[in-house]
């Protein structure tokens, strides 16, 4: 079998996978009738819609010529895994983690964390500019959130406040 | 005149120096965003909403809507100069733009845009101004039934008129509306597909969704580009009046692209990027006058209606947000979740219950339009400075205003992990060429149809000829099902992709 539109295959089977998921999801809840509604019937619906009308997609993808073959293409791994990083480093820094009894680090030190870490997706990385730019961010940041606009934030890591 | 009245009620509201503060921080903020190439309104809008919740309702809206008209304005400077598109309603006018900018007419184009925008705004304000009372008294006849099928169409036209593939865009707004339902149910109380995830029984942060998908989705797609498709060029802009010859060009195309963009604002699903094609292709069809140069290479006309058309579709489209309380497109859709945040519940009962918010927004637009003008034409030099900012700096803030904003909505660290689940989904869809703007309209208009379609139901007791018997709502399924078939006919069908390559 020929994929015609490769990006076209594989949505159509991510929206069948979902709205099967959904649809099965759903039998959980209390399904109801069309006059009264129990919470499983709307999603039922729209999942049974989905998985449906993902079918057809993926059979146009079989079915349709493209020009190109419509290719996925290769995957940006390095913006992708440090983009996602950075904002996760972000969360683990400013809130901690008390379930591994991480400390809280609080909003400046999660600045120059994310930065850092984002940076580092980019083609090129200089540490000395990244630092420049991280505490320009923290101060703007302080200035903008914490004093203009009193963003309820903790500032500092949790063992110096206390 | 109830219109003057009203009007004069807006400017008492919008003239006040803090609203008039706050609107010249959208517009500048707009105006910014607009510039940078990589980064749109919707995302803008979704990091700034919790900065929001101290203001007081009309202040935010006010600013927020500033945002997405301004960023009409910025988009075209970077399309103009740069030939990248800053915002993605300024799609078509990189086409001529970018020519007129290369043959050393960047300071014409630049006013032509500018000005063309303007005059449209003021337009757009006035329809606005107009159409919102009688469509307010249509909107009070309608029932859950009526509204079932207003959500129908307006997704429906949502997915009509976006680009790309239908099929994946109603696959996107099934998805939308199933996002959307996870949370506790209202009827029942049961928490559905929360995975026992107490902070899920709140439902998923539309905030969380819209950064995701839109800002960290398109910061990935935008560093895996190689760089030199990412490069910045600064054309030397001077002179900015347009000639004699160049305004009696302009004219009739201004026109045109405003009614354009006016009507094509209102319809569900319209907005400023369709406004901006159907303007373009329009004057494409219009014969050219001797000696004009042609399409593509740089015509006054190719920057003047496009630009014209998505600033009146942007003001326009507040239509059917602010009568029926149903967003036509994805920002819409936010301003609903700004309006909901600040104990406003969008629909025709506002002008009524807050005609200061309501007629304080309109005529705040009309002072957003003049501050732009200025914003954009005697100080363009500095958003042409701006454009020299190299992306490697631009990324990281843009990340963490995302992550603070997110953070700062509830205050919790889960909706932080959530909106990193989201950014690698909307980099996904990126790669699988799925349009994630369906997605975030469903998303919203999710638990109203639910809800709608519940009692709709319910009244008629499980009977779903309610739909059709009743007149209005089988009108509005009627328009729904006669613009599927239109798009779906072979000939059109063509048509539409052909408009949607458009060089």
């Amino acid at each position: 079998m020929n994929i015609k539109s490769q990006k076209d295959f594989f949505s159509g089977l991510l929206f069948t996978a979902v709205g099967l998921t959904f649809a099965w999801g759903a039998t959980k809840y209390n399904m109801g009738t069309a006059a009264r509604m129990g919470p499983g019937y709307f999603p039922m619906l729209l999942g049974v819609l989905m998985a449906i009308l993902g079918g057809v997609i993926t059979f146009n993808a079989l079915v349709v010529h493209t020009q190109d073959g419509d290719k996925v293409g290769g995957w940006a791994w390095r913006p992708l895994v440090f983009i996602i990083a950075a904002n996760l480093v972000f969360g683990l820094m400013l809130g901690g983690l008390p379930s591994i009894k991480f400390p809280a680090f609080g909003l400046i030190v999660a600045i120059y964390a994310l930065t850092f870490v984002a940076s580092m997706a980019g083609e090129e990385f200089n540490l000395k500019e990244v630092a420049v730019l991280a505490t320009v961010l923290a101060i703007m940041s302080y200035l903008a959130f914490i004093l203009l606009l009193k963003l309820q934030f903790p500032v500092w890591p949790a063992f110096i406040t206390g | 005149m109830d219109l003057i009245n009203n009007l004069s009620l807006g400017f008492g509201v919008a003239f006040t120096p803090i609203n008039l503060m706050y609107a010249f921080i959208g517009c500048m903020l707009g105006t910014l965003i607009g510039v940078l190439p990589g980064i749109g309104p919707l995302a803008t809008i979704a990091m700034l909403l919790p900065a929001t919740y101290a203001l007081p309702p009309v202040s935010a809206l006010i600013m927020l809507a500033g945002i997405y008209y301004g960023a009409q304005y910025g988009g075209s400077t970077t399309a103009i100069l740069v030939n990248l598109p800053g915002e993605s309603s300024s799609v078509v006018t990189v086409i001529d733009g970018y020519q007129m900018a290369r043959k050393g007419r960047a300071g014409p184009a630049l006013a032509a845009a500018g000005l063309g925008s303007f005059f449209a705004g003021c337009v757009g304000t006035l329809v606005l101004a107009a159409f919102a009372v009688p469509l307010t008294e249509v909107a009070f006849k309608f029932g859950p039934a009526e509204y079932f099928s207003l959500m129908i169409l307006g997704l429906i036209g949502a997915v009509v008129l976006a680009s790309g593939s239908l099929l994946k865009a109603i696959g996107m707004i099934l998805l939308g509306l199933l996002l959307g339902l996870v949370g506790t149910d209202v009827n029942s109380g049961v928490a559905r597909y929360s995975m026992d995830i107490p902070e899920l029984t709140d439902g998923i942060g539309f905030i969380v969704i819209a950064m995701g998908v839109f800002g960290y989705g398109e910061i990935i797609s935008n560093l895996g580009m190689p760089e030199s498709e990412r490069e910045v060029f600064t054309a030397d802009v001077k002179g900015l009046m347009p000639t004699m010859e160049d305004f009696k060009r302009m004219v009739p195309a201004v026109l045109r692209g405003t009614a354009m963009g006016s009507i094509l604002g209102i319809l569900p699903g319209g907005g400023a990027v369709m406004a901006a094609f159907a303007a373009y292709t329009l004057e494409k069809k219009t014969k050219l006058h001797p000696g004009e140069v042609p399409f593509g290479q740089g015509n006054i006309r190719g920057v003047a209606a496009p630009e014209s058309a998505n600033n009146a579709a942007s003001q326009t489209s507040f239509i059917p947000l602010l009568t029926l309380g149903i967003p036509p497109n994805a920002v819409m859709a936010l301003m609903v979740g700004a309006m909901t945040i600040h104990n406003i519940q969008p629909g025709p009962q506002v002008m009524t219950s807050n005609p200061q918010l309501f007629w304080g927004l309109i005529a705040s637009m009309w002072i957003g339009n003049a501050m732009l003008i200025i914003l954009n034409l005697p100080l363009i030099g500095m958003w042409i400075k701006l454009l020299s900012v190299p992306y490697r700096w631009l990324f990281p803030a843009i990340v963490l205003f995302c992550a603070i904003g997110v953070y700062s909505t509830n205050n919790n660290t889960f909706d932080i992990w959530l909106v990193g689940l989201f950014g690698f989904i909307g980099y996904v869809f990126i790669k699988l060429g799925m349009e994630p703007a369906p997605l975030l309209l469903g998303f919203i208009l999710g638990p109203m149809m639910e809800e709608n379609l519940r009692r709709a139901l319910l009244l008629s007791r499980g009977d779903w000829s309610v739909f059709v018997t009743r007149g209005l709502s089988a009108s509005l399924l009627a328009v729904a099902a006669l613009l599927l078939l239109i798009v779906l006919l072979p000939s059109i069908k063509k048509k539409r992709e052909e408009a949607f390559v458009e060089d």
